[in-house]
Protein backbone atom coordinates (compact mmCIF):
# COMPACT_ATOMS: atom_id res chain seq x y z
CA UNK A 1 0.00 0.00 0.00
CA UNK A 2 0.97 3.45 -0.97
CA UNK A 3 1.67 5.79 1.98
CA UNK A 4 -1.32 7.06 3.36
CA UNK A 5 0.04 10.29 4.26
CA UNK A 6 0.70 11.16 0.36
CA UNK A 7 -2.22 9.70 -1.31
CA UNK A 8 -4.86 12.51 0.24
CA UNK A 9 -3.03 15.15 -2.31
CA UNK A 10 -2.22 12.68 -4.78
CA UNK A 11 -5.26 11.20 -5.14
CA UNK A 12 -7.54 14.05 -5.11
CA UNK A 13 -8.63 13.90 -9.03
CA UNK A 14 -10.01 10.71 -8.10
CA UNK A 15 -13.07 12.28 -5.81
CA UNK A 16 -13.51 14.87 -8.48
CA UNK A 17 -13.94 12.15 -11.41
CA UNK A 18 -16.05 10.60 -9.23
CA UNK A 19 -18.24 13.61 -8.32
CA UNK A 20 -18.76 14.36 -12.07
CA UNK A 21 -19.20 10.93 -12.83
CA UNK A 22 -21.94 10.86 -9.94
CA UNK A 23 -23.91 13.78 -11.74
CA UNK A 24 -23.90 11.64 -15.55
CA UNK A 25 -24.84 8.79 -13.60
CA UNK A 26 -27.75 10.85 -12.31
CA UNK A 27 -28.30 12.99 -15.64
CA UNK A 28 -28.39 9.67 -17.59
CA UNK A 29 -29.71 7.72 -14.99
CA UNK A 30 -27.47 4.79 -15.44
CA UNK A 31 -27.01 5.17 -11.49
CA UNK A 32 -29.78 2.77 -11.68
CA UNK A 33 -27.94 0.02 -12.95
CA UNK A 34 -25.87 -0.48 -9.54
CA UNK A 35 -29.21 -0.91 -7.09
CA UNK A 36 -31.78 -3.48 -6.95
CA UNK A 37 -35.16 -2.20 -8.42
CA UNK A 38 -36.96 -3.04 -5.07
CA UNK A 39 -34.87 -1.02 -3.29
CA UNK A 40 -36.52 2.24 -5.03
CA UNK A 41 -33.60 4.26 -4.78
CA UNK A 42 -34.20 8.03 -6.86
CA UNK A 43 -31.02 10.14 -7.02
CA UNK A 44 -31.40 13.83 -8.05
CA UNK A 45 -28.56 16.62 -8.06
CA UNK A 46 -29.44 19.30 -5.29
CA UNK A 47 -29.13 22.82 -5.23
CA UNK A 48 -25.03 23.19 -5.34
CA UNK A 49 -22.71 22.19 -7.71
CA UNK A 50 -18.70 23.58 -7.32
CA UNK A 51 -16.01 23.16 -10.51
CA UNK A 52 -13.04 23.36 -10.43
CA UNK A 53 -10.57 23.50 -14.18
CA UNK A 54 -7.29 22.11 -13.09
CA UNK A 55 -6.25 22.19 -16.87
CA UNK A 56 -5.64 26.19 -16.98
CA UNK A 57 -2.59 27.62 -15.15
CA UNK A 58 -4.51 28.86 -12.46
CA UNK A 59 -7.30 26.95 -10.67
CA UNK A 60 -10.82 27.99 -11.67
CA UNK A 61 -13.72 27.49 -9.70
CA UNK A 62 -17.32 28.06 -11.03
CA UNK A 63 -20.22 27.38 -8.22
CA UNK A 64 -23.58 27.20 -9.08
CA UNK A 65 -25.94 27.28 -6.36
CA UNK A 66 -29.93 27.94 -5.93
CA UNK A 67 -33.11 25.66 -6.44
CA UNK A 68 -33.67 26.82 -9.66
CA UNK A 69 -30.10 27.45 -11.27
CA UNK A 70 -29.44 26.72 -14.88
CA UNK A 71 -26.52 23.54 -14.66
CA UNK A 72 -25.57 24.95 -18.22
CA UNK A 73 -22.85 26.99 -16.92
CA UNK A 74 -21.23 23.95 -15.37
CA UNK A 75 -21.52 22.01 -18.65
CA UNK A 76 -19.32 24.73 -20.24
CA UNK A 77 -16.93 24.04 -17.70
CA UNK A 78 -17.00 20.42 -18.03
CA UNK A 79 -16.37 20.63 -22.32
CA UNK A 80 -13.50 23.01 -20.62
CA UNK A 81 -11.98 20.30 -18.73
CA UNK A 82 -13.07 21.27 -15.34
CA UNK A 83 -14.06 18.95 -13.29
CA UNK A 84 -17.21 18.83 -10.14
CA UNK A 85 -15.48 19.15 -7.02
CA UNK A 86 -18.60 19.56 -4.58
CA UNK A 87 -22.44 18.08 -5.33
CA UNK A 88 -25.31 18.34 -3.11
CA UNK A 89 -27.54 15.76 -4.12
CA UNK A 90 -31.00 14.48 -2.52
CA UNK A 91 -31.30 10.18 -2.54
CA UNK A 92 -34.68 9.13 -2.00
CA UNK A 93 -35.36 5.23 -1.03
CA UNK A 94 -38.52 4.23 -0.54
CA UNK A 95 -39.90 7.72 -0.72
CA UNK A 96 -37.94 8.52 2.77
CA UNK A 97 -35.88 11.64 1.61
CA UNK A 98 -32.12 12.48 2.47
CA UNK A 99 -30.03 15.39 1.39
CA UNK A 100 -26.17 16.21 1.60
CA UNK A 101 -23.37 17.61 0.04
CA UNK A 102 -20.29 15.62 -1.19
CA UNK A 103 -16.93 16.90 -1.05
CA UNK A 104 -14.73 15.10 -3.52
CA UNK A 105 -11.30 15.28 -2.35
CA UNK A 106 -11.99 14.28 1.13
CA UNK A 107 -15.04 12.19 0.48
CA UNK A 108 -16.52 14.00 3.51
CA UNK A 109 -20.20 14.38 4.03
CA UNK A 110 -21.80 17.91 5.07
CA UNK A 111 -25.11 19.39 5.62
CA UNK A 112 -26.62 15.65 5.78
CA UNK A 113 -30.47 15.94 6.23
CA UNK A 114 -32.31 12.70 7.02
CA UNK A 115 -36.02 11.85 7.18
CA UNK A 116 -37.69 12.73 10.22
CA UNK A 117 -36.42 10.90 13.05
CA UNK A 118 -38.92 10.46 16.28
CA UNK A 119 -38.96 13.37 18.70
CA UNK A 120 -37.14 13.46 22.16
CA UNK A 121 -39.82 14.25 24.12
CA UNK A 122 -38.04 13.45 27.85
CA UNK A 123 -34.61 12.08 28.41
CA UNK A 124 -35.79 8.35 27.87
CA UNK A 125 -36.59 8.79 24.46
CA UNK A 126 -32.69 9.88 23.66
CA UNK A 127 -31.71 5.88 23.11
CA UNK A 128 -34.08 4.93 20.29
CA UNK A 129 -33.87 8.33 19.05
CA UNK A 130 -29.56 7.69 18.30
CA UNK A 131 -30.46 4.27 17.10
CA UNK A 132 -33.00 5.03 14.97
CA UNK A 133 -30.81 8.06 13.49
CA UNK A 134 -27.59 5.83 13.19
CA UNK A 135 -30.00 3.63 11.42
CA UNK A 136 -30.63 6.07 8.71
CA UNK A 137 -27.16 7.55 8.50
CA UNK A 138 -26.27 3.98 7.97
CA UNK A 139 -28.77 3.59 4.86
CA UNK A 140 -27.02 6.41 3.36
CA UNK A 141 -24.15 5.20 3.83
CA UNK A 142 -24.91 2.09 1.99
CA UNK A 143 -25.60 3.76 -0.95
CA UNK A 144 -23.08 5.93 -1.09
CA UNK A 145 -20.75 3.15 -0.84
CA UNK A 146 -22.35 1.12 -3.33
CA UNK A 147 -21.97 4.19 -5.45
CA UNK A 148 -18.42 4.52 -5.10
CA UNK A 149 -17.47 0.66 -5.02
CA UNK A 150 -19.42 0.81 -8.82
CA UNK A 151 -17.56 4.37 -9.74
CA UNK A 152 -14.01 2.65 -8.56
CA UNK A 153 -14.75 -0.84 -10.19
CA UNK A 154 -14.95 1.13 -13.52
CA UNK A 155 -11.99 3.32 -12.91
CA UNK A 156 -10.01 0.67 -12.28
CA UNK A 157 -11.39 -1.30 -15.30
CA UNK A 158 -10.47 -2.20 -18.44
CA UNK A 159 -13.87 -0.10 -20.23
CA UNK A 160 -13.25 2.96 -18.44
CA UNK A 161 -10.70 4.17 -21.32
CA UNK A 162 -12.46 1.94 -24.05
CA UNK A 163 -16.51 3.08 -22.80
CA UNK A 164 -17.26 5.14 -19.93
CA UNK A 165 -14.63 8.08 -20.33
CA UNK A 166 -16.01 8.68 -24.32
CA UNK A 167 -19.73 8.12 -22.96
CA UNK A 168 -19.58 10.50 -20.63
CA UNK A 169 -17.64 12.92 -23.06
CA UNK A 170 -20.60 12.38 -25.21
CA UNK A 171 -22.87 13.29 -22.46
CA UNK A 172 -20.89 16.58 -21.92
CA UNK A 173 -20.97 17.32 -25.55
CA UNK A 174 -24.83 17.04 -25.67
CA UNK A 175 -25.12 19.55 -23.32
CA UNK B 1 -23.24 19.85 15.52
CA UNK B 2 -24.20 16.48 17.59
CA UNK B 3 -26.13 13.32 15.70
CA UNK B 4 -29.21 14.04 16.90
CA UNK B 5 -29.02 17.93 15.18
CA UNK B 6 -31.29 18.27 11.98
CA UNK B 7 -28.39 18.83 9.42
CA UNK B 8 -24.80 17.14 10.26
CA UNK B 9 -20.93 16.89 9.09
CA UNK B 10 -19.57 13.59 8.74
CA UNK B 11 -15.57 12.16 8.56
CA UNK B 12 -15.98 8.90 8.27
CA UNK B 13 -12.52 6.72 9.33
CA UNK B 14 -11.07 3.13 9.23
CA UNK B 15 -9.99 1.55 12.67
CA UNK B 16 -6.42 0.70 11.66
CA UNK B 17 -6.07 -2.57 13.71
CA UNK B 18 -7.07 -4.88 16.41
CA UNK B 19 -8.58 -3.65 19.86
CA UNK B 20 -7.32 -5.76 22.58
CA UNK B 21 -9.36 -8.56 24.08
CA UNK B 22 -12.16 -8.26 25.90
CA UNK B 23 -12.63 -5.12 23.51
CA UNK B 24 -15.14 -3.96 25.97
CA UNK B 25 -12.97 -3.59 28.63
CA UNK B 26 -10.53 -2.49 26.50
CA UNK B 27 -12.57 0.67 25.07
CA UNK B 28 -14.01 1.24 28.75
CA UNK B 29 -10.53 1.65 29.71
CA UNK B 30 -9.09 3.89 27.45
CA UNK B 31 -12.15 6.24 27.12
CA UNK B 32 -11.58 6.75 31.08
CA UNK B 33 -8.10 6.99 31.00
CA UNK B 34 -8.47 9.74 28.59
CA UNK B 35 -11.52 11.17 29.66
CA UNK B 36 -11.67 15.28 29.60
CA UNK B 37 -10.06 16.73 32.96
CA UNK B 38 -11.87 20.14 33.67
CA UNK B 39 -9.25 23.17 33.21
CA UNK B 40 -11.30 26.17 34.50
CA UNK B 41 -9.84 27.57 37.46
CA UNK B 42 -6.04 26.30 36.34
CA UNK B 43 -3.29 27.70 34.50
CA UNK B 44 -3.70 25.35 30.88
CA UNK B 45 -5.52 27.13 28.50
CA UNK B 46 -6.28 23.95 26.31
CA UNK B 47 -7.23 20.01 26.86
CA UNK B 48 -9.21 17.39 24.59
CA UNK B 49 -10.62 14.27 26.11
CA UNK B 50 -12.97 12.20 25.85
CA UNK B 51 -16.65 12.58 27.22
CA UNK B 52 -20.02 10.99 27.57
CA UNK B 53 -22.23 11.56 25.59
CA UNK B 54 -25.65 12.05 27.02
CA UNK B 55 -24.13 14.49 29.30
CA UNK B 56 -21.04 15.97 28.04
CA UNK B 57 -20.20 18.28 31.16
CA UNK B 58 -19.56 14.60 33.05
CA UNK B 59 -17.13 12.16 31.71
CA UNK B 60 -18.61 9.18 33.69
CA UNK B 61 -18.45 5.93 31.30
CA UNK B 62 -19.17 3.59 34.18
CA UNK B 63 -21.81 1.13 33.33
CA UNK B 64 -20.77 0.67 29.73
CA UNK B 65 -22.67 3.80 29.30
CA UNK B 66 -20.95 4.26 26.16
CA UNK B 67 -22.57 1.04 24.38
CA UNK B 68 -25.46 1.29 22.10
CA UNK B 69 -25.25 -2.72 20.56
CA UNK B 70 -23.56 -3.04 17.85
CA UNK B 71 -22.30 0.68 18.35
CA UNK B 72 -20.16 2.73 20.90
CA UNK B 73 -21.54 6.06 21.11
CA UNK B 74 -19.30 8.68 23.18
CA UNK B 75 -18.15 11.98 22.32
CA UNK B 76 -14.71 14.06 22.40
CA UNK B 77 -14.68 17.27 23.78
CA UNK B 78 -11.80 20.17 23.46
CA UNK B 79 -12.14 23.06 26.13
CA UNK B 80 -10.30 25.93 25.00
CA UNK B 81 -9.76 29.58 26.73
CA UNK B 82 -9.57 32.28 24.72
CA UNK B 83 -7.62 35.71 25.98
CA UNK B 84 -8.32 38.67 23.86
CA UNK B 85 -4.63 40.05 22.31
CA UNK B 86 -5.70 43.55 23.58
CA UNK B 87 -6.13 42.70 27.03
CA UNK B 88 -2.88 40.96 27.32
CA UNK B 89 -1.55 43.94 25.57
CA UNK B 90 -3.40 46.58 27.80
CA UNK B 91 -1.76 44.37 31.28
CA UNK B 92 1.50 43.85 29.67
CA UNK B 93 2.26 47.63 29.29
CA UNK B 94 0.87 48.53 32.73
CA UNK B 95 3.35 46.12 34.32
CA UNK B 96 5.99 46.86 32.47
CA UNK B 97 5.44 51.39 33.21
CA UNK B 98 4.55 49.77 36.70
CA UNK B 99 8.29 47.96 37.16
CA UNK B 100 10.20 50.97 35.22
CA UNK B 101 8.42 53.56 37.24
CA UNK B 102 11.11 53.61 39.93
CA UNK B 103 13.34 54.94 37.28
CA UNK B 104 16.07 52.77 38.56
CA UNK B 105 16.48 51.44 34.83
CA UNK B 106 15.84 52.36 31.34
CA UNK B 107 14.34 49.27 29.49
CA UNK B 108 13.44 45.86 30.21
CA UNK B 109 15.31 42.87 28.92
CA UNK B 110 13.29 40.54 26.13
CA UNK B 111 13.32 37.48 28.93
CA UNK B 112 11.82 39.47 31.35
CA UNK B 113 9.59 40.79 28.88
CA UNK B 114 8.68 37.25 27.90
CA UNK B 115 8.15 36.45 32.05
CA UNK B 116 5.53 39.12 31.90
CA UNK B 117 3.51 37.90 29.17
CA UNK B 118 3.73 34.39 30.73
CA UNK B 119 2.43 35.02 33.55
CA UNK B 120 -0.60 37.91 32.92
CA UNK B 121 -1.56 34.62 30.55
CA UNK B 122 -1.02 32.04 33.05
CA UNK B 123 -3.59 34.74 35.55
CA UNK B 124 -5.92 35.13 33.27
CA UNK B 125 -6.38 31.60 32.37
CA UNK B 126 -7.20 31.02 35.48
CA UNK B 127 -9.79 33.39 35.70
CA UNK B 128 -11.30 33.07 32.21
CA UNK B 129 -13.23 29.82 32.20
CA UNK B 130 -12.63 27.50 29.07
CA UNK B 131 -15.07 27.06 26.54
CA UNK B 132 -15.93 23.84 25.46
CA UNK B 133 -16.80 22.34 21.74
CA UNK B 134 -18.39 18.80 21.93
CA UNK B 135 -17.97 16.66 18.65
CA UNK B 136 -19.96 13.51 18.61
CA UNK B 137 -18.74 9.81 17.38
CA UNK B 138 -19.79 6.29 16.37
CA UNK B 139 -18.08 3.65 16.71
CA UNK B 140 -18.76 0.12 14.38
CA UNK B 141 -16.04 -1.96 16.64
CA UNK B 142 -17.75 -4.95 14.24
CA UNK B 143 -16.94 -3.02 10.82
CA UNK B 144 -13.67 -1.33 12.27
CA UNK B 145 -15.20 1.40 10.52
CA UNK B 146 -16.24 5.00 12.83
CA UNK B 147 -18.16 8.19 12.01
CA UNK B 148 -16.88 11.65 13.26
CA UNK B 149 -19.43 14.46 13.26
CA UNK B 150 -17.33 17.37 12.42
CA UNK B 151 -15.29 17.95 9.31
CA UNK B 152 -13.02 20.91 11.12
CA UNK B 153 -9.36 19.82 10.02
CA UNK B 154 -8.10 20.92 13.96
CA UNK B 155 -11.15 18.43 15.31
CA UNK B 156 -10.34 15.66 13.42
CA UNK B 157 -6.24 15.66 13.86
CA UNK B 158 -6.90 15.93 17.44
CA UNK B 159 -9.23 12.66 17.14
CA UNK B 160 -6.63 10.73 15.18
CA UNK B 161 -4.15 11.82 17.63
CA UNK B 162 -6.64 10.56 20.94
CA UNK B 163 -7.54 8.08 19.38
CA UNK B 164 -3.99 6.19 19.30
CA UNK B 165 -3.78 7.17 22.61
CA UNK B 166 -6.27 5.76 24.13
CA UNK B 167 -6.75 2.50 21.95
CA UNK B 168 -3.68 1.79 20.78
CA UNK B 169 -4.69 1.58 17.22
CA UNK B 170 -4.44 4.35 14.40
CA UNK B 171 -7.59 5.82 12.65
CA UNK B 172 -7.02 5.93 8.93
CA UNK B 173 -9.50 8.94 7.48
CA UNK B 174 -11.71 7.48 4.71
CA UNK B 175 -10.81 9.83 1.13
CA UNK B 176 -11.06 8.84 -2.33
CA UNK B 177 -7.77 6.57 -2.32
CA UNK B 178 -7.96 5.10 1.23
CA UNK B 179 -12.04 4.21 0.62
CA UNK B 180 -10.99 2.38 -2.55
CA UNK B 181 -8.17 0.61 -0.79
CA UNK B 182 -9.90 -0.41 2.13
CA UNK B 183 -13.77 -0.68 1.32
CA UNK B 184 -14.39 -1.40 -2.29
CA UNK B 185 -12.72 -4.98 -1.54
CA UNK B 186 -11.02 -4.61 -4.54
CA UNK B 187 -8.39 -7.48 -6.14
CA UNK B 188 -5.06 -7.56 -5.71
CA UNK B 189 -4.49 -6.96 -9.92
CA UNK B 190 -7.31 -3.51 -9.12
CA UNK B 191 -5.03 -2.74 -6.02
CA UNK B 192 -2.41 -2.27 -8.38
CA UNK B 193 -4.80 -0.19 -10.84
CA UNK B 194 -5.72 2.18 -8.83
CA UNK B 195 -2.27 2.74 -6.84
CA UNK B 196 -1.33 3.67 -11.22
CA UNK B 197 -4.35 5.91 -11.65
CA UNK B 198 -3.53 9.36 -13.24
CA UNK B 199 -5.43 12.35 -14.16
CA UNK B 200 -8.19 12.40 -16.31
CA UNK B 201 -10.91 14.88 -17.41
CA UNK B 202 -13.88 14.46 -19.94
CA UNK B 203 -12.85 18.22 -22.02
CA UNK B 204 -14.44 18.34 -25.68
CA UNK B 205 -12.74 21.68 -26.79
Amino acid sequence: MLDVSVTYNRFKFLGHEYLTWIWYSIETGTYRNFFDTRDNILITVGNRIVLENRLSKEIETVTIKGDSADLKEGMVALKKGALVSEISIKIEKDGQPWTLSLKGESLSIANLKTPPAGQVQDPEDVDGAVLEKIYLFEAVMKILDTLYLSFIKQRTGDDWNRKIKGKIRQWVKKN
Amino acid sequence: MGLLSASVSIVRYTVNGNIKAPIMDSIAEGLHRHRIKEIDNHPQDKIVGWTAYKNPYVADFSGSSFSYDPYILFSMRIDKKSIPSKIVKKQFLAEVSRRLSDGSRQYISRNEKADIKNQIVESLNIKIPATPNIHDIVWLPEASLLYFFSTLKSANEELESLFLKSFDVSLIRLFPYTQAYFKAGLSESDLDKLSRLTPGHFATT
